[in-house]
């Protein structure tokens, strides 16, 4: 139930007195309440949980996991030599 | 789709399990908290990627499973109210109370509807002002802000048609008594990801500390829950008990303030009963004072309905983790996800539901590949 699907943000703006927005997963546009990540902007990758965007996603963080895999990668293939 | 496919890539998913079976030394149970987690394990075998000496058990966080009988049957006695409008999340809708499933109610003629959003059942509320609208707002805190905005916009609007039967649950009291029970196997946790993104992480810090279990806030891809898991391990073999983020993504320590705000403004925090566990201190919300005007528990007068569980069922264990679902005798045979006898079954995330949907109740599937 706290399933929560990663989407892009495309379009941003006010309804009424809720901030609302269109997030796209890839290739489907769903309108989405902004009002708890006022600062999000298109072009942003947040998290939708029942129509609500719960947090923006950082993309330096998540990266981290693949240069890990990365590194590890690259120190399996030294012991290998 | 970006954020999803890279999480779920092969030879990163393989090369993490390698990882956990270098550092892995000695026999841990692990626990991770959510259902979501729970699906994708089970969904992505991820349990059968891990060596023999790690045991995953599944923990409560789902909260269709958990929401109480009586809380089904308030529902159903509202529901049943002539010029009731009531609106809820599917997964909600094929939970069994004493009287059968809201699904049932909504075949015999009651207006039940699905909604995708609270704010659904508020457009509901302000399209049709001769009915009596009433969301049923279950779930974590990750839904509780979202269920929080529309009671709040409620009563900013002045839309006095619009009501709430709240039965929300925290995570954290319930993971503190799985700790604290003197059977407690669980010496590792993957501490649930989107609920942290609205808390932040700051609550589970007493909780690793006072009961010396490491915490990973964790993700809900495959990679994500092998690195979590990996996290935990290092953590055990190193005699840690701290909180950690895997989740990094998502999750910022001090939460979202925006919902911590909101929720802050509409919910008090109340003991709350969960099915198949019992009564928890602390453990849910429920409206603060200012909003009992929409408070369909105490508009409809259902509060007082009590009602007994099934005794069957071993939900109660496998919601702890003590037990997992092949451990019940009545898994697979009298229990399906057509017929669920209790709490794990009932809804897709449950973890008997789960092992059902994975074929997990036919013969011949092993618990874990071998250790080979």
């Amino acid at each position: 139930m706290c399933l929560g699907i990663p989407g892009r943000v495309i379009e941003v703006g006010r309804e009424r007195d809720l901030l609302m927005g269109k997030v796209d997963f890839g290739g489907v546009a769903r309108k989405v309440c902004l009002e708890h990540v006022p600062d999000a902007v298109p072009g942003d990758y947040v998290i939708v949980h029942v129509g609500f965007a719960l947090s923006k996603l950082d993309e330096q963080e998540a990266r981290r996991v693949f240069a890990l895999l990365e590194e590890m990668g690259r120190l399996e293939g030294g012991a290998g030599q | 789709m970006k954020f999803l496919d890279e999480y779920r890539e092969a030879d990163s998913v393989q090369r993490l399990a390698d990882s956990i079976a270098r550092t892995v030394k000695r026999p841990w149970t692990l626990m991770e908290v959510c259902g979501g987690q729970t699906h994708s394990i089970v969904r992505y075998g991820v349990d059968r990627l891990l060596p023999p000496q790690i045991e995953l058990v599944h923990g409560p966080g789902c909260p269709v499973c958990v929401t109480p009988l009586e809380t089904i049957d308030r529902a159903h006695a509202i529901a049943s109210q002539t010029g009731v409008l009531f609106c809820s999340f599917g997964d909600m809708l094929r939970v069994p109370g004493s009287h059968g499933d809201l699904l049932q109610l909504k075949s015999a003629g009651c207006d039940v509807r699905i909604v995708y959003s609270p704010l659904d059942a508020l457009q509901l509320a302000e399209a049709h002002p001769e009915r009596r609208v009433v969301f049923f707002a279950v779930g974590f805190e990750t839904t509780a802000p979202a269920n929080a905005m529309a009671v709040h916009v409620a009563r900013k609007r002045c839309i006095a048609n619009f009501s709430m039967l709240v039965s929300h649950v925290r995570v954290p009291p319930a993971i503190e008594a799985i700790f604290q029970s003197p059977d407690n196997r669980v010496q590792g946790l993957l501490g649930p990801g989107h609920v942290c993104t609205v808390m932040g992480t700051s609550e589970y810090e007493p909780l690793a500390r006072k009961c010396g279990v490491p915490i990973v806030i964790g993700g809900f891809e495959p990679l994500d829950l092998l690195e979590g898991i990996w996290m935990t391990v290092r953590q055990l073999e190193e005699g840690r008990a701290q909180v950690e983020n895997q989740y990094r993504r998502a999750v910022r320590p001090e939460g979202n303030p925006a919902s911590l705000r909101l929720l802050q403004e509409v919910f008090e925090t109340v003991d709350r009963k969960w099915r198949g566990i019992g009564t928890i201190p602390a453990s849910g919300f429920r409206l603060r004072e200012q909003y009992h005007a929409f408070d369909a528990e105490r508009i409809y007068g259902v509060g007082d309905l009590r009602t007994e569980e099934s005794t069957v069922c071993i939900s109660g264990e496998i919601l702890r983790g003590l037990k997992k679902p092949p451990q019940c005798p009545a898994f697979g045979k009298e229990c399906t996800p057509e017929t669920p006898l209790g709490a794990t079954m009932v809804s897709t995330e449950g973890a008997c539901a789960a092992y059902h949907a994975a074929g997990r109740h036919l013969p011949g599937t092993p618990e874990k590949r071998s250790a080979s």
